[in-house]
């Protein structure tokens, strides 16, 4: 026990003397999830507009201060002609244009339809798509304000709830799967470098050589990176709750619980790499390559897997973060508990399983 | 121990598929020996000392090391033998103290007696006032004596010691045999590979291993006079060459 606690004392030295390594395992997880959290959003705020208003009057001006009131839009300038709308357009600021046609009052009286063009920005797809039901709605909201459209006799009416996230704020996404990343990489990564470096510079020998035995060698390197993902999971859970308002509805005992189950499956992965490269610098592109690019792409962070293509499906079963991000979200957002989960949970224990045995195999190889 | 040897090998054999990598060698280290063990790169000098040190199971053939077998006392063999390999071995982030600290730890080492340790250590390398400085901000040489005076810090009854010299100039080289002098002095035994054949005269007996095979084994005065040579890397090239 007394070997032990010294070995794991040189490995918190280490990790501590080295700037770099520091800077990843606490910079990184502050600094994502603010960008994640304030910068990376879906939803859009004063996106600047154009106004071509052929008719100039009271129910154009109307409706061109509701949309300037709004706090996603700001009109940026107004247009004379038509031939306004490509050159303002390639200059890049504005992001749509709004075309009224002459006489829209009277029209809109009389015969009881007007037309506005709303001409959008598409190299960015999602800000135009967003931008046009952001007009959209404000002018149906306008109409009924005013009630100067006769209302028809029957309508089917959607209610829209937006349930566990009734804002539609883009930081309950990215939470959970920020925190996946940040466990996986601190955990898998980190880990398996520094055990490529001990290999690297010789010493793993000397502690072969030595009466440590080679299970305790492993122990003793994974233990502070265990240390430091809790740490960390605890890090990026304060600042979700206290800086975003991200709730956690559900039990924070079994996130925690899901959230060391996690770790250890990293650490798993991470001694894995580590038995099948023999340099640091390999470690880190495997882990890079090999975890990183399927934690962002595949897991279900970024991009729904749902409308994935079915191959892309399958291989995102088997991509742990999928589950982690899937039980974190049931945990935080849906607040259900333990009995929705066991199926993700199974699966994560049956991969960490899976991990450990086949890098003991190896490991023992490399011993022979 | 009744035994007068430090190290006993019996036809010790490693196969590696079909390549032999040791083939079936023999011979004795006395206690308190400085047992130069050599052969041109790829010989097996690195294998066999695997095998002794208890990280490389032999395919079959006999060995015990401090009186323990290879086979099957493979732990009780690393805690009675230091080592120190090719790869320069120490932390370099962290300091001299500390180094001596964790390898003393890992051997089970007392606090108290790591504390004697060091303060002895680090006065005899005269290392005093580089103790807190970074491994890696020292010269290779100091670090190759600290390396090796880490490698015995828990009294081990052999030291295995693997091209302890490589790329360390003259004056060093000089310095780090007057250390395994002092050791092999104290009752230590010393079983050393190297390249440098002048350091193979300063062994007390030599074994020149070629192909797996252990070709010649003597005192250097007599290997000289029976291969009729000037100096041990005559003797060596004689053999190497067939």
């Amino acid at each position: 026990m007394k070997r032990f606690t010294g070995f794991v004392l040189k490995e918190f030295r280490h990790i501590f003397r080295d700037r770099r390594s520091l800077f990843i395992l606490f910079g990184m997880p502050v600094a994502q999830i603010m960008l994640f959290g304030f910068a990376i959003t879906n939803e859009i705020n004063n996106v600047d507009l154009a106004i071509l208003d052929r008719s100039k009057d009271d129910t154009t001006k109307e409706i061109i201060n509701k949309i300037a009131a709004s706090e996603y839009f700001s009109i940026e300038q107004f247009l004379d002609s038509e031939s306004e709308i490509a050159p303002v357009f390639r200059k890049g600021k504005v992001k749509a244009v709004l075309y009224f046609e002459p006489d829209f009052g009277k029209k809109l009286i009389q015969p009881g339809r007007a037309k506005i063009q709303v001409v959008t920005d598409a190299t960015d797809p999602n800000v135009a798509s967003t931008v046009s039901n952001y007009i959209a709605s404000i002018l149906q909201s306008y109409q009924q304000e005013t009630r100067r459209v006769v209302e028809p006799e029957y309508q089917v009416v959607s209610e829209v709830r937006m349930l566990y996230n009734p804002e539609l704020k883009s930081v309950y996404m990215f939470v959970p799967g920020v925190m996946t990343v940040i466990l996986m990489l601190v955990s898998a990564m980190m880990t398996s470098i520094s055990i490529t470096r001990e290999k690297e510079q010789g010493t793993m020998e000397i502690l072969l050589v030595s009466p440590l035995k080679p299970l305790q060698v492993i122990l003793g390197k994974v233990f502070p990176y265990v240390f430091l993902s809790i740490t960390n999971a605890v890090v990026i859970v304060v600042l979700s709750i206290f800086v975003f308002g991200v709730p956690v509805n559900g039990s924070l005992f079994l996130l925690a619980l899901e959230s060391i189950l996690f770790i250890v499956t990293s650490l798993a992965l991470g001694i894995l790499i580590s038995t099948i490269s023999a340099t640091q610098q390999t470690a880190m592109m495997v882990s890079l390559m090999g975890l990183m690019l399927p934690v962002i792409l595949l897991s279900g962070f970024i991009f729904p897997i749902s409308s994935m293509p079915l191959p892309l499906q399958l291989i995102s079963h088997i991509v742990p973060a999928k589950w982690f991000i899937v039980i974190v979200k049931g945990i935080m957002l849906k607040g259900v508990g333990f009995a929705y989960l066991w199926k993700e949970t199974l699966i994560l224990a049956g991969m960490t399983l899976f991990f450990i045995g086949l890098s003991a195999k190896k490991y023992k190889i490399r011993l022979e | 121990m009744k035994n007068e040897n430090a190290i006993t090998v019996s036809e010790l054999t490693k196969t590696f598929g079909t390549f032999t990598a040791v083939n079936a060698i023999s011979f004795e280290v006395k206690k308190g020996e400085i047992f130069g063990f050599l052969g041109a790169n790829g010989a097996g000098k690195t294998t066999a000392m695997k095998m002794l040190i208890g990280i490389l199971k032999p395919s079959s053939g006999q060995a015990t090391v401090a009186g323990f077998d290879v086979h099957t006392e493979s732990e009780a063999i690393k805690r009675n033998i230091g080592y120190m390999s090719q790869k320069f071995a120490l932390y370099d982030d962290l300091t001299v103290r500390e180094n001596i600290t964790f390898f003393g730890g890992i051997y089970g080492l007392s606090r108290k007696r790591i504390q004697e340790k060091s303060k002895q250590l680090i006065e005899d390398l005269g290392l005093g006032a580089v103790g807190k400085s970074l491994v890696g901000s020292l010269p290779l040489g100091w670090k190759q004596k600290l390396a090796f005076s880490v490698a015995m810090l828990h009294d081990p009854q052999i030291v295995f010691l693997d091209e302890p010299t490589g790329g360390v100039d003259p004056i060093t080289r000089r310095q780090f045999w007057e250390m395994i002098y002092k050791a092999a002095h104290a009752g230590t035994t010393l079983f050393v590979t190297t390249h440098y054949m002048d350091e193979a005269e300063y062994c007390n007996r030599v074994s020149i291993m070629v192909n797996g095979k252990i070709e010649a084994l003597d005192t250097p005065k007599n290997l000289k006079q029976h291969f009729e040579a000037a100096t041990m890397n005559d003797v060596f090239l004689k053999l190497a060459r067939g």
